[in-house]
């Protein structure tokens, strides 16, 4: 958008947190990220919302200063970061994709040395990481090398390395990938806690319950390009509300079925007809109910039926016309006949 | 640049804290120090990595006294002043080589990534584990000497020249050790900055007086001896040990090794940083 206009502090009171403007970052011939604007503001919430190699990290990292900016400019908490790398680096607490601890060491060393490399006193050092252990339930495993902590206890030793000198400002790359369901609400307890006491947090994640969950705001980027923003309700509802799924008795029916129902809500459903299958977007929930009477109403025996939130791929088809994630393209391929052929 | 500083002083007041525009030396010094105690930690835990500076002095001192001391000395007790001083200079540069290597593998280890998003001086994560080398480095100088006794080196410089050579052989193994990272933030992998430190040690070490007089050698190969800092390192470890005198040779050795850290200091700080 207008990547070129300069951003005038005297125009603001506060600087938003982060101010991005026209992000480029390009490998060889290649353009990671081709153009992306965001603007964070304080004690939010903000979610990066992607799909695998859609660029998330790169953003991430041009931010935090991993990777030099190819192209437009940043600005965090009103400090530009390209020019001034190493105030950023004291605003700025991030927790990578991959866990950044030392295998060599235990919990309670790492922590320990990262105060220190950070200028805490000895004594400040071993007090903060003594803190942290207790606030991540760390405090049995803190003697333990690393190469003995569970995924799950790595991400949050991690997270708590991040918070050490306490930076208003945490940048999260998909804080609970490859956790378990139950860590996973742990980690958004942590996450919540932290915006509680004030922190603005940035994340990256591919999973839209997560930012529907955690974020305020969300921008979906896809092939290095924004290509929505806005609350999880607006991104939800670009998509319908809710998606009704079901599995008819009679495979041969879901024609007759699809007809049906489209007639009932002016929505054409998509469908797995030799499973039987048939899933519909949803403006409000309540319309399930009139789906399933005339169904029955219809003598058409249903073996299934589930109201879902739709998934990031279903925003993601919606939003650009193409399944989100390579490994679900077959399968979509398969399942979801684009919308223009069933017209 | 005006408007920039405004607003970090703005954001500075709303955060109650300053921001440091760049790192100390006193901050540098302290985050290497950081560094030095995990590399050092690092050590303990994984000791195969003194395997090359135990082994290689006790191995070559035999070896080369044994297989070489005829032929080049007359005899072993003859040959043993010559070969000391070259052996202790062949392990330091065996042991910096591990250096290189050993920052390479780290640099691609995830917490590299975290050492780069913190405020501190580019140089720590560099100078760190070479600091913890030195345990290696005074590992390696210690046995050879204690090899060569043990085998009948009787040094004529005393104890205080043996101090020195062993403090020389240490400084310059620290120095030399600058190359090596330099290596270690060009190369692509671990393998790489091996299989190139080789063939930068063979040369240096072999095309010196560490193991051979310089006399019997021909003509043109004598000039790159001549030339080569480790023969400055050799001569110098050499005089220290069997006259006791600090000769010129001691204060050209320190001032090769100044050079070399003069000059690989700053390309490997350009080429680390340059990496992230
Ligand atoms: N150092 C690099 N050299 C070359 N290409 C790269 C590099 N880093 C990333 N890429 C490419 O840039 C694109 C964006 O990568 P990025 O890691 O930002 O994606 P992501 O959104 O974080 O994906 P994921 O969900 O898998 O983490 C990918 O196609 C990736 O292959
Ligand atoms: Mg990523």
């Amino acid at each position: 958008m207008n990547s070129s206009a300069p951003i005038h502090p005297a125009e603001r009171r506060t600087a938003p947190a982060v101010v991005a403007q026209g992000l480029v970052k390009t490998f060889g011939d290649f353009r990671a990220v081709s153009g992306i604007d965001l603007e964070v503001r304080r004690g939010e919430v903000f979610g990066v919302l992607g799909p695998n190699g859609a660029g998330k990290t790169t953003t991430l990292k041009m931010l935090a200063t991993l990777l030099p900016i190819d192209g437009g400019r940043a600005e965090i908490l009103g400090v530009d970061v390209a020019r001034e790398p190493h105030r950023i680096r004291q605003l700025v607490g991030v927790t990578g994709q991959y866990a950044s601890v030392d295998e060599n060491l235990t919990g309670r060393e790492n922590l320990w040395l990262f105060g220190r490399l950070q200028g805490l006193s000895r004594k400040r050092a071993r007090a903060t990481a003594e803190d942290l252990l207790g606030r991540f339930g760390l405090e049995e495993a803190g003697d333990k090398p690393i190469s003995q902590f569970s995924g799950g206890m790595r991400r949050r030793l991690d997270l708590a390395a991040s918070l050490i000198t306490q930076p208003p400002l945490i940048f999260l790359d998909e804080p609970t990938t490859g956790l378990d369901p139950r860590t996973r609400g742990q980690m958004w307890d942590t996450i919540r806690e932290l915006v509680a006491a004030g922190s603005t947090i940035l994340l990256t994640t591919q999973y839209l319950d997560e930012a529907d969950q955690l974020a305020d705001r969300i921008a979906v980027i896809d092939h290095g390009l924004k290509v929505a923003e806005g609350t999880p309700e607006q991104l939800k509802n670009s998509v319908g509300s809710s998606t009704l799924h079901l599995r008819l008795e009679d495979a041969e029916q879901t024609a007759r079925a699809a007809a049906l129902t489209a007639r009932l809500l002016g929505e054409v459903p998509v469908l797995t007809p030799e499973s039987g299958g048939l899933n519909v977007a949803l403006a409000d929930a309540n319309q399930a109910a009139d789906v399933l009477i005339a169904l029955r109403q219809a003598d058409l025996g249903i073996t299934s039926a589930a109201v879902r939130q739709p998934t990031l791929d279903e925003v993601f088809l919606t939003l650009t016309g193409h399944p989100g994630e390579p490994e679900a393209a077959d399968e979509s391929e398969a399942t979801t006949p684009q919308p223009e052929e069933v017209h | 640049m005006t408007t920039s500083t405004l607003t970090h002083e703005l954001t500075e007041r709303e955060l109650g804290r300053t921001l440091a525009p760049r790192p100390t030396v006193g901050d540098a010094i302290t985050q290497t120090l950081a560094m030095a105690w995990r590399a050092l930690k690092k050590m303990r835990r994984n000791p195969e990595q003194f395997f090359d500076v135990v082994f290689q002095p006790l191995l070559f001192t035999a070896m080369f006294a044994y297989i070489f001391g005829g032929a080049i000395s007359g005899s072993v007790s003859d040959y043993l002043p010559i070969v000391i001083p070259g052996i202790l200079a062949q392990t330091a540069l065996t042991a910096c080589i591990a250096t290189g290597t050993q920052l390479r593998e780290d640099m691609d280890k995830g917490v590299f990534d975290r050492f780069k998003a913190m405020p501190i001086a580019r140089i720590a994560p560099l100078a760190g584990p070479m600091v913890a080398d030195l345990v290696r480095y005074a590992t390696a100088a210690t046995l050879t000497i204690l090899t060569g006794l043990a085998m009948g080196y009787r040094p004529d410089g005393g104890l205080t020249g043996v101090i020195g050579g062993w403090l020389l052989t240490v400084i310059a193994g620290w120095s030399m050790a600058w190359i090596f990272t330099w290596l270690g933030t060009i190369a692509r992998s671990a393998q790489a900055v091996q299989g190139i430190s080789m063939m930068v040690m063979f040369p240096l070490t072999f095309l010196s007086n560490a193991f051979v007089p310089a006399d019997t050698l021909p003509g043109w190969l004598q000039s790159f001896v001549d030339f080569n800092p480790v023969s400055h390192v050799v001569s110098a470890v050499s005089d220290l040990m069997n006259t006791g005198q600090v000769t010129s040779e001691v204060w050209i050795a320190l001032g090769m090794c100044a050079l070399v850290v003069a000059i690989f200091a700053p390309l490997s700080l350009r080429s680390y940083s340059r990496k992230m």
